[in-house]
C-alpha cells in the first residue's frame, strides 16, 4: 500500500485537503441520492392523490403553526397492528404533495395518515376545543382560540404560488389548469387554480361548514377540512392488497 | 499493558515534524480492532446478497431471501424480502388464527351469535378493541355517551333503532342528524310555549298554560314537530327524530342543568337553533364486514339492544 503516500502532502496543503473531504464526503450522499433519480419505484402508480384546496392548504399551515407533528405522525408502517388501528399503510405517493411532509417519528398521539372522515366535524371542533371532553384520558392541550381567530384569507394566493414553485401544480396559467384538468379532472382543477383561490377557499368552507358556525370562516374550519382530507385521496378498495409491494 | 508495551518500543511516527521538532505518534491498531472491523465487511456482503441493498437499473437488488404470502385475490405469490411482503405474510397468519371465528360469525345468524358462550367470549374481546379504537372517541369507553354530542349506546333508548339490523345499519352507512332551526318560522314566544310543552313530556316542572299552548304547536300545522317527532312524541327511528317522552336527553343538557328554568331554556335552545350535527361515520369502508359483525353484536350487548 505504501506507494510513497505521504499525510503530509494533504495535511500540509489546506486546499487538497477541503477537495478531498469534500470528495470523501460526498460519496455517501451521492449514494444514497443519486439512485433516487433514476429509481421508478419509489412513488407508487396511484389515481386520486391530488394536490390540497385551498382551504385544506390553509388547514395544513394552521397543523403546522400549532405543532400538531410535534406528538402526531403522518405515517402508517407495514405493520399489522397498525393496520388495524389506523388502516392501509402509508403510500409514499400520497404525500408527494407535501411540503414538508408530515412523516415524522413520534407519536404521543395518535397517528392522524387516515384520520378523515374517521370522525365528524362536530367531533373535531369540540376536540381541538377540549379534547378531554371526548377523551378523558387525553393529554392533548386545548386549542379553543382555532373557532375563535378568523382565517386569515388575504395571502392564500402567495402560498399556493410558493408552493408552486417546489413544484406542486397549482396553476396561474390557463394551460396549466388545462394540463391539471387533464391530470385530475374538471373539478379538482378549478381548485388548483391560483388566480381563484380566495373564491374557491369560501366556497368550500360555506358548504362544508366545518366547525358548525356559518357566521364566519374560522381557523377551525381550515383545520377540520385539512384533518378530513388526510388519507381518503386514494380508494384502496380498488386495488390489490399486494399492488405496492414492488415498491419498497 | 498494552498502552506501556507500544509506548517502550520503538516509536513510530507519522514521519513528518511541525516547528522543527514537532512529530506525532503512528501506532497501529490493535489486532483484535482490525480483525472485527474486516469482519464487520465480509457481514455486510452477506447481508447484501440476501437483503434488498443495491440501487439497479431503474430499481435495486431484491436479495436472495423471499417471502411467499397469498393477496387477497387469492394468488400465492412468492417477492423478495422487503417490509411490506413481510405485512402481508404477517396478516396472512393473523388472518388464518382468526378465520375459524370469523367463519362462524360469517355463518352465524346475530341471535346464534349472542347465545352461543364461545362466540360471545370471542365478541366481547374482538369487540372491545375495535369499539374502543373505533367507536369509544366519540361514544366513550362504556359506551356512555357525551350528553349534547354524542348518543349513550347502554340505555333502551334509540334514535335509529336498536335491533342487530338497525345497529348493522347504522355502523355501515352512518347518520347525519338534523332538525330545523324553529327560530326562523317561530317567535320568541310559540319557541318558549313549545319548550315547556316538551318539559312537561318528562315530568319538568312547567308553566301549564304554556304547554298547553305548546301542545297545540306541536301538532298544529305552523311548527308541525309531530311530522318527525310524531303525534303520540315518542319519535320516529326511520328519521332518527328522538322520543321526547322518556326522560332521556341526547341534545339539551338538561339533567346537568339546575332548576326547572334552566331546565326549558335548554331545551328552547334546542328548538330555536335546531340541530345540524349528531353525525356518525360510515365504517363499511373502514372495517372488514366481520369486524362490522361483531360490533353490532358487541353494541346490542352494551345493555340496550332489542
Amino acid at each position: 500500500m505504501n506507494l510513497n503516500f505521504k499525510h503530509e502532502w494533504i495535511e500540509t496543503n489546506i486546499g487538497l485537503l477541503a477537495v478531498l473531504t469534500m470528495l470523501a464526503i460526498s460519496v455517501g450522499g451521492l449514494v444514497e441520492i443519486a439512485p433516487l433519480f433514476f429509481i421508478d419505484k419509489t412513488i407508487e402508480k396511484v389515481e386520486g392523490v391530488r394536490p390540497y384546496t385551498p382551504l385544506e392548504q390553509r388547514g395544513r399551515d394552521i397543523y403546522i403553526r400549532e405543532g400538531c407533528y410535534l406528538c402526531h405522525s403522518q405515517m402508517i408502517r407495514p405493520f399489522r397492528d397498525e393496520k388495524l388501528r389506523y388502516g392501509h399503510y402509508s403510500l409514499a405517493a400520497e404525500s408527494q404533495y407535501d411540503h414538508p411532509f408530515q412523516w415524522g417519528s413520534k407519536r404521543t398521539g395518535p397517528d392522524l395518515a387516515r384520520v378523515g372522515g374517521k370522525y365528524s366535524n362536530e367531533w373535531q371542533v369540540q376536540h381541538l376545543v377540549a379534547p378531554r371532553s371526548m377523551v378523558p384520558e387525553s393529554v392533548m392541550p386545548n386549542y379553543p382560540w382555532l373557532l375563535a381567530t378568523p382565517l386569515d384569507l388575504s395571502d392564500v394566493s402567495g402560498r399556493l404560488k410558493a408552493l408552486r414553485k417546489v413544484g406542486v401544480p397549482y396553476s396561474l396559467t390557463q394551460a396549466e389548469r388545462d394540463a391539471n384538468t387533464t391530470k385530475f379532472g374538471e373539478t379538482v382543477a378549478a381548485q388548483l387554480h391560483i388566480p381563484d383561490a380566495q373564491k374557491n377557499l369560501v366556497s368550500q368552507a360555506n358548504f362544508g361548514n366545518y366547525d358548525g358556525d356559518r357566521s364566519s370562516i374560522s381557523e377551525m374550519d381550515a383545520l377540520v377540512a385539512y384533518l378530513q382530507v388526510l388519507g381518503t385521496m386514494v380508494d384502496f378498495s380498488k386495488y390489490s392488497d399486494d399492488a405496492f409491494v414492488d415498491n419498497r | 499493558m498494552s498502552e506501556q508495551k507500544s509506548q517502550s518500543q520503538t516509536a513510530q511516527t507519522t514521519g513528518h515534524a511541525w516547528d522543527g521538532d514537532l512529530e506525532e505518534y503512528n501506532n497501529p491498531l490493535p489486532t483484535w480492532w482490525v480483525y472485527t472491523f474486516y469482519a464487520t465487511v465480509v457481514f455486510a456482503i452477506v447481508y447484501w446478497t440476501i437483503y434488498p441493498s443495491w440501487p439497479f437499473g431503474k430499481g435495486w437488488i431484491g436479495g436472495a431471501s423471499s417471502i411467499t404470502y397469498v393477496n387477497s385475490e387469492g394468488e400465492t405469490k412468492t417477492h423478495s424480502w422487503n417490509t411490506r411482503a413481510l405485512y402481508l405474510e404477517d396478516m396472512n397468519q393473523a388472518a388464518a388464527a382468526q378465520k375459524p371465528y370469523f367463519d362462524k360469525i360469517s355463518a352465524m345468524s346475530y341471535e346464534q351469535i349472542a347465545k352461543d358462550p364461545d362466540m360471545n367470549g370471542f365478541i366481547i374481546s374482538a369487540g372491545k378493541a375495535i369499539f374502543a379504537d373505533s367507536c369509544a372517541p366519540c361514544h366513550q369507553s362504556g359506551g356512555q355517551g357525551v350528553v349534547g354530542f354524542f348518543p349513550n349506546l347502554t340505555d333502551d333508548d334509540w334514535l335509529y333503532g336498536g335491533s342487530y339490523d338497525k345497529i348493522h345499519e347504522t355502523l355501515v352507512g352512518g347518520r347525519r342528524g338534523y332538525m330545523p332551526a324553529f327560530s326562523e318560522v317561530l317567535g320568541g314566544e310559540q319557541i318558549d310555549q313549545l319548550a315547556n310543552y316538551v318539559a312537561s313530556l318528562s315530568g319538568i316542572g312547567h308553566d301549564a298554560a304554556k304547554a298547553k299552548a305548546g301542545n297545540a304547536l306541536f301538532h298544529g300545522e305552523a311548527a308541525a314537530c309531530f311530522y318527525c317527532h310524531n303525534a303520540d312524541a315518542k319519535g320516529r327511528k326511520d328519521v332518527g327524530a328522538p322520543n321526547l317522552t322518556d326522560s332521556i336527553w341526547l341534545w339539551a343538557n338538561v339533567p346537568a342543568t339546575a332548576g326547572n328554568e334552566g331546565k326549558v331554556a335548554a331545551i328552547r335552545g334546542v328548538i330555536a337553533n335546531g340541530l345540524n350535527k349528531g353525525v356518525m361515520p360510515a365504517w363499511a369502508g373502514r372495517l372488514s364486514p366481520e369486524q362490522i359483525k361483531v360490533l353490532t353484536v358487541y353494541v346490542h350487548e352494551l345493555g340496550g339492544g332489542q
